[in-house]
Order: structure tokens, then C-alpha cells, then sequence
């Protein structure tokens, strides 16, 4: 809708007394969407790597995710069949296609029904990695693609997450690097998903209710996998 | 829907003599309060990120046309359509013909005040196409067949109670004995129902909290994750949002994301921020498989570069609302159309104009906590009365108003005259006031009616100054 375009850029322009910008003016504006600075980064996540992790553990749980630590991927099916079991959940998982799955010795413990793809609402139990943590505020970074259904992200009762310490950055805008180091500046994925706790409501009565449509449940295992996170830049 | 702001007055007194209101209102005016100070003090950069918020904005819209055609070149590089409509009507048939060619029978539609404000659901309802809202507090209020009356809550006016008696009612296939005592159950229940209805959808239609040229993606706020089911499981996800919804980057909308909820519920983060970009690729396994953007300007770009420019900062946040007294006592309806609050009564006579809703930026006592509390810092009191001014100027204030401040006028202009007339005011009135207070003083009914009236208690202001009693 062409005529819809230019009558609104008409209009603002109008409005703010100048034709299109160019030149200078239009240079600099390019030049910041090309290289795009950073604002102000809060202090609480100019830690190291450890503490970022501690970090987001505790933010983590302040919005009602539940985490877990294991030394090594050798211990996630353990973790994730313990927890099941502890919810009364069936030891039955629909898994994504992520391959930073695969090298979970998952036959580990056998008695664990694993199908792996998107969901289509019948599975109880998602399982899922993530594309980045952000410790700042407890927060998963999941992006969509091959290897990650936005689907077992949301339709699922139950939401176990599995991800890496050197996964866990500290504010949003490490997050926000790393996508343009993986898709190219300007690229995206369809999808990104800041998941911070599970579903909530609190459009009855102003109370907090957990589950509305998204999961009602969010449980984050940490591999404690050693590796540092690339140091965050200066807060300025 | 149709303004009815022109009836605030008796709508107020209804909403004041509404028992269930006011203790819908009650609860919401301590929860919202308490959280968002308890947010605020939760972070240090709190005051410093509210000048940077403000100030990403202010630049962009001094380059408002810049970052659009940037944005908009960017949803296209990335397999989307963006539609631009200058009015409500344009935005309405855009998003008709996507569901016409989809042959949509329903479609699925997350919060969106932009689809208020464009009365899109009884639109798609008279052309045979049924709107379902699952957010909750929207699904609430469309069962109850009203709007909105709060800009993130929007059935903040609706007890418990309230809900259970409409969920009986409306749920007709389950088991009428069925216990919902708890509020849990009235959640369970509403989740059940709509569950089925995000698969059944043809067409998703979200709002946009943020629009980013850089990448031309959209960003979506949420608790419930209904947004999220509403845009990824349709063929098509559309957004409808209005211009000034640009940021510039990435950084920029994680800058104003920190305030937006600690402002709003009192959050640190949303449940779920979602920043969506064209629709699925071709090795995605789930999303929708077209993705527009219905871009609405609606008088937007004709509130720049005038002195209502800085409300095309606000992001519904609804901290204004939340911190309003007058807000507190009335609720949204009240306000008789879309957008109500401190930002309401600037925003509404901007679109509608203020011959329909000058009432509206009077309903204020400028106490000045919606300002104080704005995390954009948008000074809502300076343009209530701007309007004010306005509405003086095109003789549109009551009669009386204008009698009487004309008769202050003629006084404050002699101040000589104006003090032996005020000293002479204080003493009729210290005589009339028996015991301390006046209940009643012709001429001056609408106050007193209400309230007491102290008297004055003897010399006045002028007169304690000159004496040197300081």
C-alpha cells in the first residue's frame, strides 16, 4: 500500500518541517543501526562467570523456576528423572531436536520415554536447551530454528531446560552479541523467547496464579560444564 | 467502540455509588503501588535508565520517518508485509483482507489497546468472523460484553466473585455442580477452554510493545504466554501497532524493557518477552507461515512537533493509572473510551478531540504523581492543561467556569482591591463558620456539598506578611 506509505511519511515530515533526511544526518543514523551502542548495563552483573551463574540461580528462583546444578551432562538424566518423579509427572519427555542434547547419556536411565520434535499439545512434559541465559534477572534466552520448536516452549504443563554455565551471560545486551555473532548482524531468527518463570496471571483479583496458558511449570538444570563465559564489557 | 467521554461526569458518580467497584478498586490501588516502589528501589540505574527511555524516544521521533522506512525495509528483507494505514478504517480492512484470503472462520487475539482503539472485534464480527481474546482479563470482559477499563488489567474492575458467576454462565458444556471456589480453578478452567481455540485459529492478531527498526521485529510483553500461542500455531500472525511503537535497536528496547515492567506490575522481566522477526523460515518446525505488521498512524504523526509530542513517548505501561487518585475512585469505564487515566486524558482528546472529551483532562487535581511516576518522565499535567487552555480559548469550559475565573481575574488584576475584598471575604466567612467549619455556603454547593469547609480563622495571608509574621 504505497499511497498508505508516502502519505505517512508525508505527514510526519510535515509535522517536523523538513523533507526526507540525508546526507550527514541519514549517515549517522545508519551508522548506529549498523554498529548499535550500548546503554547503561545495571552493576549487579559485573561479576565473573561464577558469580553470574550464582546470579541467575537466585533470580531464577525468585520467579518461581526451580534449578538444579549437576557437575556434568553424565548427571542430567538423573536430575531430570528425579524430578519427574518428585512431581508425580510421567517419566515420559518430548525432547527438541537440539543437538546440544545429544551427548547426554540419556540411556542412562532407561525407564525415560523420549520422542523428540515440536509439540502439538499432548505432550505433558517439554524438554528443551537454551540459546543463552541471561543472569540479570533469571532469565532463558530461546531462539526458534531446527533444533528448537517455539512450540515445546509453550504448550507443554511442565518445562525443563537444560543449559550450560558458559550459556549463562549477565545483561540482555550480552544476550543480544551473541544472536549477531550466530545469525549475522541484522539477521535474526523468527523467534526469540525471554522466558523468566513460568506462566502467570494476575488478572483476578491482582493475585498471582501460575499456568495461565504457558507452562505451569519451569525447571532449569545447570551443567556445570567449567567453561568460561567471554568476559562482559565495560558498562559503558 | 463509541466515545461516551462526554458523560464522565455521571458515569463518575455511578462508579463512586458501584459497591463492587470500589472494592475491585481498592485492591488494585495498594497492590500496583507497593510493587512498582519495591521494583524502583530494586535497582539502582532505576532513575537513570527513565532519562535514557526518554531520551531513545525523544530521538526517534525526530527521525520518525527514517527509522519507519528503515523498519519497514527490514520486515520485508525478512519475508514479512507491512500494511501502512492512516486510519482506523484502513488498519480494519487490512487486516479483513488477510483473513479473507485465508478464508479465517476465528481468529485468536493477544491484548492489543490498538485493536481497541480501532473497534476491531465487532468489525471481524460483522463480517462473519469470530474474534476470541485469551488473555485472560480480555477473555473475561469480552464473556461480560464490555471494554477494557484498564490498559494492562483490563478486568482489574471485576471481582472473584464476579468471575465465577460468568464462568458458570458462559461454560455451558461442563459440569454445573463443579466446585470454583478457589481463583486456581477459575485459571485451570479459562486454560482448558481456550486451549483448543489457539489450535482452531486461522489468523493470530498481537499488539506490538516494541517495534525494532534495526531488525524490523516486534516485541510482544506477556505473563501469560498467550501471546505466544496466539502468534506461533495460526497460518498467519498479524500486528497491529502504531507508529511511535519504533525503537531504533535492540539495546535500546532492552534500555526501556527494564523499566516497562518494574513500572507496570512491579516485575523485573515479564514471564515472556518475545522479539519476532517474518514469519517461519523454511527449516523452522513450528510458527506461522505469513507474518504482517498493520501499521497505524491515526493522528500520531500530526501530534509532532506540537506540545503533545511527548505523549507519543508513553508505552502503556499504566503506572499513570496505577498512581492516579482519580483513576483509584472511578475505574476505566468512566472514561468513556479507549485509553483512560492520566494518559487517557491526555491521549484521548488528541484523538478524538477535545470537544468530545474535555472533560477529561478537568478529572485531575494535578497532584502530579502520574509524572512522577512515568517511566518515559512524559509530563502529563503540562498538557491536561494545555487543554484546559484550549478548551477555555474555544469557549468550550461551562458557563459558570468561565463567570468565575473572569470574576478572579477582574480582582487578581487590582491587587489592592483584591486584598480589602479578600479581608472582607475572611471575616463574613470566619461569622458564618460556627465551630470551625462552614457545611454549607451558597454559591459554592458542589464544594460543600461534600466536604466542610474550614473557615478562616482570623487575619489574613497579606496581612500576617506585612506584620513581618513570617
Amino acid at each position: 500500500m504505497s499511497g498508505g506509505r508516502d502519505a505517512i511519511l508525508g505527514s510526519i515530515r510535515r509535522s517536523l518541517g523538513r523533507g526526507p533526511l540525508s546526507g550527514d544526518a541519514a549517515a549517522a543514523l545508519e551508522a548506529k543501526l549498523a554498529a548499535p551502542p550500548r546503554g547503561i548495563i545495571p552493576r549487579r552483573v559485573q561479576l565473573d562467570p561464577a558469580a553470574l551463574v550464582d546470579l541467575f540461580e537466585s533470580k531464577a528462583k525468585g520467579v518461581n523456576a526451580t534449578v538444579t546444578r549437576v557437575a556434568s551432562a553424565d548427571g542430567v538424566p538423573d536430575a531430570v528423572a528425579d524430578y519427574l518423579a518428585h512431581e508425580n509427572l510421567p517419566a515420559s519427555l518430548r525432547m527438541a531436536p537440539d543437538r546440544g542434547l545429544d551427548d547426554i547419556p540419556w540411556s542412562k536411565r532407561p525407564t525415560l520415554t523420549i520422542t523428540r520434535g515440536p509439540s502439538d499439545g499432548s505432550h505433558e512434559v517439554g524438554l528443551t536447551g537454551v540459546f543463552a541465559a541471561v543472569a540479570e534477572t533469571g532469565t532463558l534466552m530461546l531462539a526458534s530454528g531446527p533444533d528448537s520448536p517455539t512450540t515445546l516452549n509453550f504448550l507443554p504443563d511442565s518445562h525443563i531446560v537444560v543449559l550450560r554455565a558458559s550459556q549463562v551471560v549477565g545483561p540482555y545486551e550480552a544476550g543480544w552479541d551473541r544472536v549477531r555473532a550466530t545469525y549475522g548482524s541484522g539477521s535474526m531468527p523468527r523467534t526469540v523467547n525471554f522466558v523468566t518463570g513460568p506462566s502467570r496471571t494476575g488478572d483476578i483479583e491482582q493475585k498471582i496464579y501460575l499456568g495461565a496458558h504457558g507452562p505451569r511449570r519451569l525447571h532449569i538444570i545447570v551443567i556445570e560444564d567449567g567453561e568460561a563465559a567471554p568476559p562482559a564489557p565495560d558498562g559503558a | 467502540m463509541q466515545p461516551t467521554s462526554r458523560n464522565f461526569p455521571q458515569q463518575s458518580r455511578d462508579a463512586l455509588a458501584d459497591e463492587k467497584l470500589q472494592r475491585a478498586m481498592g485492591m488494585m490501588k495498594v497492590g500496583f503501588v507497593e510493587k512498582r516502589r519495591a521494583a524502583a528501589e530494586g535497582l539502582p540505574e532505576f532513575e537513570a535508565l527513565r532519562d535514557k527511555a526518554r531520551d531513545i524516544k525523544n530521538e526517534v521521533l525526530a527521525n520518525l520517518d527514517f527509522y519507519l522506512e528503515r523498519y519497514a525495509d527490514r520486515v520485508e528483507a525478512a519475508g514479512g508485509h507491512v500494511h501502512w494505514c492512516r486510519t482506523p478504517e484502513e488498519a480494519r480492512q487490512a487486516v479483513l483482507a488477510i483473513c479473507r484470503r485465508l478464508d479465517a472462520r476465528t481468529v485468536t487475539k493477544g491484548k492489543s489497546m490498538i485493536a481497541e482503539e480501532i473497534a476491531l472485534n465487532d468489525f471481524l464480527e460483522k463480517n462473519g468472523i469470530e474474534p476470541v481474546e485469551t488473555d485472560l482479563g480480555e477473555y473475561i470482559i469480552q464473556l461480560r460484553n464490555e471494554p477494557p477499563s484498564h490498559i494492562i488489567a483490563p478486568a482489574v474492575h471485576v471481582l472473584k466473585s464476579q468471575v465465577e458467576e460468568l464462568f458458570r454462565e458462559k461454560h455451558t458444556e461442563l459440569d454445573p455442580n463443579r466446585v470454583l471456589d478457589e481463583p486456581e480453578s477459575l485459571v485451570a478452567e479459562a486454560r482448558k477452554m481456550l486451549r483448543q481455540r489457539y489450535f482452531d485459529a486461522d489468523v493470530g492478531i498481537t499488539g506490538a510493545n516494541f517495534l525494532i527498526a534495526e531488525t524490523g521485529s516486534s516485541v510482544i510483553v506477556t505473563n501469560e504466554g498467550n501471546g505466544d500461542l496466539t502468534q506461533t500455531l495460526p497460518k498467519a500472525h498479524i500486528v497491529v501497532a502504531s507508529l511511535e511503537k519504533i525503537v531504533p535497536t535492540l539495546e535500546d528496547a532492552a534500555q526501556i524493557l527494564r523499566v516497562l515492567a518494574r513500572s507496570a506490575t512491579g516485575q523485573e522481566f515479564s514471564s515472556y518477552t518475545t522479539v519476532s522477526t517474518g514469519p517461519r523460515r523454511a527449516e523452522d518446525p513450528d510458527g506461522p507461515g505469513e507474518y504482517h505488521v498493520v501499521l497505524l498512524d491515526n493522528g500520531r504523526s500530526a501530534m509532532l512537533g506540537t506540545e503533545f509530542q511527548d505523549m507519543l513517548r508513553c508505552i502503556r505501561c499504566s503506572a499513570c493509572l496505577n498512581h492516579c487518585p482519580v483513576y483509584a475512585a472511578v475505574g476505566g469505564h468512566a472514561y468513556g473510551w479507549v485509553y483512560p487515566g492520566p494518559m487517557g486524558a491526555v491521549l484521548t482528546p488528541t484523538l478524538i478531540g477535545i470537544d468530545k472529551a474535555g472533560h477529561l483532562p478537568n478529572a485531575s487535581t494535578f497532584c502530579g504523581r502520574c509524572e512522577s511516576v512515568c517511566p518515559m518522565r512524559i509530563p502529563l499535567p503540562k498538557m491536561m492543561r494545555h487543554y484546559r487552555e484550549r478548551e477555555y480559548e474555544r469557549h468550550l469550559s461551562p458557563p459558570a467556569a468561565r463567570a468565575g475565573l473572569g470574576a478572579w481575574a477582574f480582582f487578581a488584576r487590582r491587587p489592592r482591591l483584591y486584598r480589602s475584598v479578600a479581608l472582607l471575604a475572611a471575616r463574613m466567612l470566619g461569622m458564618l463558620g460556627r465551630g470551625g467549619a462552614i457545611r454549607r455556603l451558597p454559591l459554592a454547593g458542589g464544594w460543600t456539598a461534600h466536604r466542610d469547609l474550614p473557615a478562616p480563622a482570623g487575619r489574613t495571608f497579606h496581612d500576617l506578611w506585612r506584620a513581618g509574621e513570617r
